[in-house]
């Protein structure tokens, strides 16, 4: 991909890296300005969502709870659930930030997204990605949201060529490239797929919303169970 | 809702990219990228509307495979991306789906 060669180096790689959640986003982006809008959620508090939330499984779950007839407190509590998984991811990230100061690193939590997560966890572990990139990501990815909630807002009658552009494909489509980039051991493989499959049965059982968060603690805890079995 | 979405993506970075980690935790957070992501991954492509669809109707589920080599081979995230979306559009026009 070409990109002007007057941009910075940082935020050309990270504009490049952040392709695959543009695209992904505003599709997404839309479909959560039009459902909002059409549950009667004000356009002002659609657009906070995407702002200041910034959490896109959070916030379709919220519209689809208040549709429901939810009260703030379950969706409140529902949010928190379904984010806990960011505290993993985080904490993921931390040791890769050792030399940030205490303002970046709130500013950089605070647009931190499955999918930029998982850019960022390939990158940093690839060593050479500048704060500047990880930054980029992270503004592109929620400018490409607000685009999109904002198209959402205005134009419902573009929901029906979404599917035919498979623009909805283009996360699960991320996330493969992500998890392949990211499971560079065996041990790895066995831990996602153990994840992975465990998510699903949690899923089936009606754990609902705590299926990915107990997953990823099992899955990592037999990584480190697996470690030792092997050096045995 | 601002709050509860927040609070979980910055307390670890808050508390812990300072501080030097245990070696087994360390460990420990390596494997969660490969966990979180397939924890994710997999609900999205094999539950459809609710429900687990072990079939070739699953076009997430038959689109992932070609996506999945293409991304081993290539290591290239915008391969895999491009790769999937061509194919589902693809089995959408032509297929009917």
């Amino acid at each position: 991909m070409k990109i002007n060669s007057r941009i910075s180096p940082g935020i050309s790689e990270g504009l490049k890296v952040a392709f695959p959640i543009i695209i992904g986003y505003i599709p997404i982006g839309i479909a959560f300005g039009v459902l909002s809008r059409k549950v009667g959620i004000s356009v002002f508090n659609t657009v906070m969502m995407s702002l200041i939330v910034f959490a896109g499984s959070s916030q379709l779950i919220a519209v689809g709870m208040f549709l429901a007839g939810a009260s703030a407190v379950s969706v409140i509590v529902t949010a928190f659930i379904v984010n806990l998984r960011h505290f993993l991811m985080t904490a993921a990230l931390s040791p890769f930030l050792k030399s940030w100061r205490k303002l970046e690193l709130a500013a950089f939590a605070f647009e931190v997204t499955d999918e930029s997560f998982g850019v960022h966890a390939a990158m940093f572990s690839s060593g050479n990605y500048q704060k500047e990139s990880a930054f980029t990501v992270n503004i592109a990815a929620q400018i490409s949201w607000l685009a999109g909630t904002w198209i959402g807002i205005v134009a419902s009658q573009m929901i029906s060529d979404i599917e035919r552009l498979a623009l909805d494909y283009a996360l699960p489509a991320m996330f493969i490239g992500l998890l392949v980039v990211a499971t560079n051991d065996r041990t790895k493989v066995v831990v996602a797929l153990i994840a992975g499959f465990l998510s699903v049965l949690f899923f089936q059982v009606h754990l609902d919303q705590w299926n990915v968060v107990f997953a990823t603690l099992i899955g990592a805890s037999s990584g480190i169970l697996l470690e030792k079995w092997i050096k045995k | 809702m601002a709050v509860v979405t927040y609070v979980p993506r910055f307390l670890p970075l808050f508390f812990l990219a300072n501080r030097s980690l245990p070696v087994i935790v360390r460990r420990w957070l390596g494997y969660v990228p490969s966990a979180v992501l397939a924890a994710m991954l997999f609900p999205s492509l094999l539950i459809r509307e609710k429900q687990l669809l072990l079939s070739y109707e699953n076009l997430y589920l038959m689109a992932a495979i070609p996506t999945f080599l293409i991304a081993w081979k290539s290591k290239s995230l915008f391969g895999a991306v491009v790769t999937g979306m061509v194919l589902v559009a693809g089995a959408r026009i032509i297929l009917g789906l």
